[in-house]
């Protein structure tokens, strides 16, 4: 770990851009997510703003051309644009845990440094393949490897599961060191559009989440070993993958969820301007959905917060503890979970209204964008995690 | 002293794919094939043999990553008793 400016944006600047993520997620992202999702179309517009804000850099240290937003900014961004498309939301998110990689464990060299200045000014967008054919959705294991030869290197990855694969710049692949290593003796590569080809073997026609266009392809890339970070994988994931990824999928999710609360909240509103004698049964059931979603947030921001402060102190110690792991995966499945009883409760108040694609209430996106949360590194796999690691829990 | 017992105790509950005698005291458990449901053992038995409870700020993957940074845990906490 070297980065550990958690500073971040000054409060002032921060609530202004937050001001503009919000006017491009009623100008642009709110207009293009229906078609975004009836098409499983990429959301170029969306995402041509979001680089028109400098927000591809968002989590890159200022003096390497970034935003320097802290953790818990980033997140209140990825938590802005779920409010209005949540494949939008979600590409972004998956970028920064990238970039957050990259910024924890590569900025000590040169490469890297110089590397992450290219994607500030570049706008440069950052994929990944973790996920493999033939070991689903563990990380910590690998079937291929990189096979060196002098200072370069030949890397194929059969990945089911790219998002935006074919729009991104730069693809960042998980494999084993060497093809003698050991199936969880990992290494993070980073290689850019014209170190790979994509041979495509899976379409991405899904439930939810569609515009993340996740195809699967098999990879060949090729490259220098200076691509390759230099610390462990084990590493890179116990401090920054892991605790990155739940608590901005969790803050995208929990946008998700705000916004479905708001088309009730909205919809209870309509009920008793038609009708003020109305039953109050909706309203209630508005409050409970309500809380519900308060217990979310402060558990999201909560998290991000905890995440912050061992950065600040560049704790890497405490980051590696079973007990943050612990806590890490909480969030994700409370949160995943949290995110599709709140969609279905808000879908009860608006009836059928909610259940149409074609009204203002219409909530068939989130509910099904929803379903995928628990799916992204399956919640049973987390779960199995936590019971093993619960044994070296002394308590809270 | 400390080493030989970890040795031993690691041998019984690490379940590695590599028998302990091939290791040496800085060699990667995981690669070795430790798992973490076979650390919860380890760290049963260790604590059970020196008579220690690891706290939880030293509960975590480094801790159990080497023989000798098991060691240096098991005698830091052997030392305070
Ligand atoms: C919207 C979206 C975008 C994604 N984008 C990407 C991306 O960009 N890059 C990427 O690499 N991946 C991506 N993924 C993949 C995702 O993160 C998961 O890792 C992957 O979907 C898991 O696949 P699976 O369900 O087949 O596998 P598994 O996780 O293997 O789950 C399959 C079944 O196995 C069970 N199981 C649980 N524990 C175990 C165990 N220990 N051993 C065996 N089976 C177990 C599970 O309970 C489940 O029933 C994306 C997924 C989604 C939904």
């Amino acid at each position: 770990m070297e980065h550990t400016n958690q500073a971040g944006m000054s409060k002032e600047s921060f609530e202004k851009l937050l001001e503009e993520v919000h006017k491009i997620g009623e100008e642009i992202m709110r207009p293009n997510a229906r078609d975004v999702d009836a098409n499983a179309r990429f959301p170029q517009e969306s995402i041509d703003a979001i680089k028109k804000l400098k927000l591809m850099g968002a989590y890159i240290p200022t003096e390497l051309g970034g935003l320097g937003l802290n953790i818990t900014q980033l997140a209140r961004v990825c938590e802005a644009l779920g409010q209005y498309c949540g494949s939008t939301a979600m590409i972004f998110a998956m970028h920064q845990i990238q970039v957050a990689c990259a910024v924890n464990h590569g900025l000590s060299n040169e490469h890297f440094k110089n590397y992450l200045k290219k994607v500030a000014s570049d706008s440069r967008l950052l994929a990944s393949a973790t996920t493999e054919m033939g070991i689903g959705g563990d990380l910590r294991q690998s079937i291929c490897a990189v096979e060196q030869n002098g200072d370069s290197f030949t890397l194929t990855k059969n990945a089911p599961v790219i998002s935006y694969g074919k729009q991104a710049d730069d693809l960042f692949i998980t494999s084993r060191r060497t093809p003698d290593s050991p199936a969880n003796d990992q290494v993070h590569v980073v290689v850019s559009k014209e170190d790979y080809e994509l041979e495509p073997s899976m379409a991405w026609d899904t439930m939810g989440f569609r515009g993340t266009c996740s195809e699967g392809f098999l990879v060949k890339s090729k490259g220098h070993i200076k691509q390759i970070i230099p610390a462990p994988f084990a590493d890179i994931l116990s401090q920054s993958m892991h605790p990155t990824s739940h608590i901005l999928w969790g803050s995208l999710w929990l946008g998700i969820a705000t916004d479905s609360v708001n088309m009730a909240r909205a919809f209870v509103r309509d009920m008793m301007k038609k009708n003020p004698n109305a039953p109050q049964t909706a309203a209630l059931r508005l409050a409970e959905v309500h809380s519900v979603l308060q217990l979310m947030r402060e558990n999201v921001h909560g998290c991000a917060e905890h995440y912050q402060q061992l950065l600040s102190e560049n704790n890497a110690e405490a980051l590696d503890t079973f007990s943050f792991s612990v806590k890490i995966n909480n969030l994700k499945i409370s949160s995943s979970s949290l995110i599709i009883d709140i969609v279905s409760k808000s879908l009860l108040i608006c009836g059928i209204a909610g259940y149409r694609n074609d009204t203002k209430y219409s909530l068939s996106r989130h509910l099904r964008d929803a379903y995928g949360a628990s799916l992204m590194v399956n919640n049973d796999r987390i779960m199995n995690h936590n019971a093993t690691l619960l044994h070296m829990h002394r308590g809270d | 002293m400390t080493v030989q017992k970890v040795r031993e105790i690691l041998e019984k509950n690490g379940r590695l794919s590599t028998p302990v005698t091939d290791l040496a005291d800085d060699s990667d458990l995981y690669n070795a094939g430790l798992t973490s449901l076979a650390t919860v053992g380890l760290m049963l038995a260790l604590e059970d043999e020196f008579n220690i409870e690891i706290p939880d700020s030293m509960l975590g993957r480094k801790t159990f990553s080497s023989i000798q940074s098991i060691v240096d845990v098991v005698e830091q906490l052997t030392q305070k008793a």
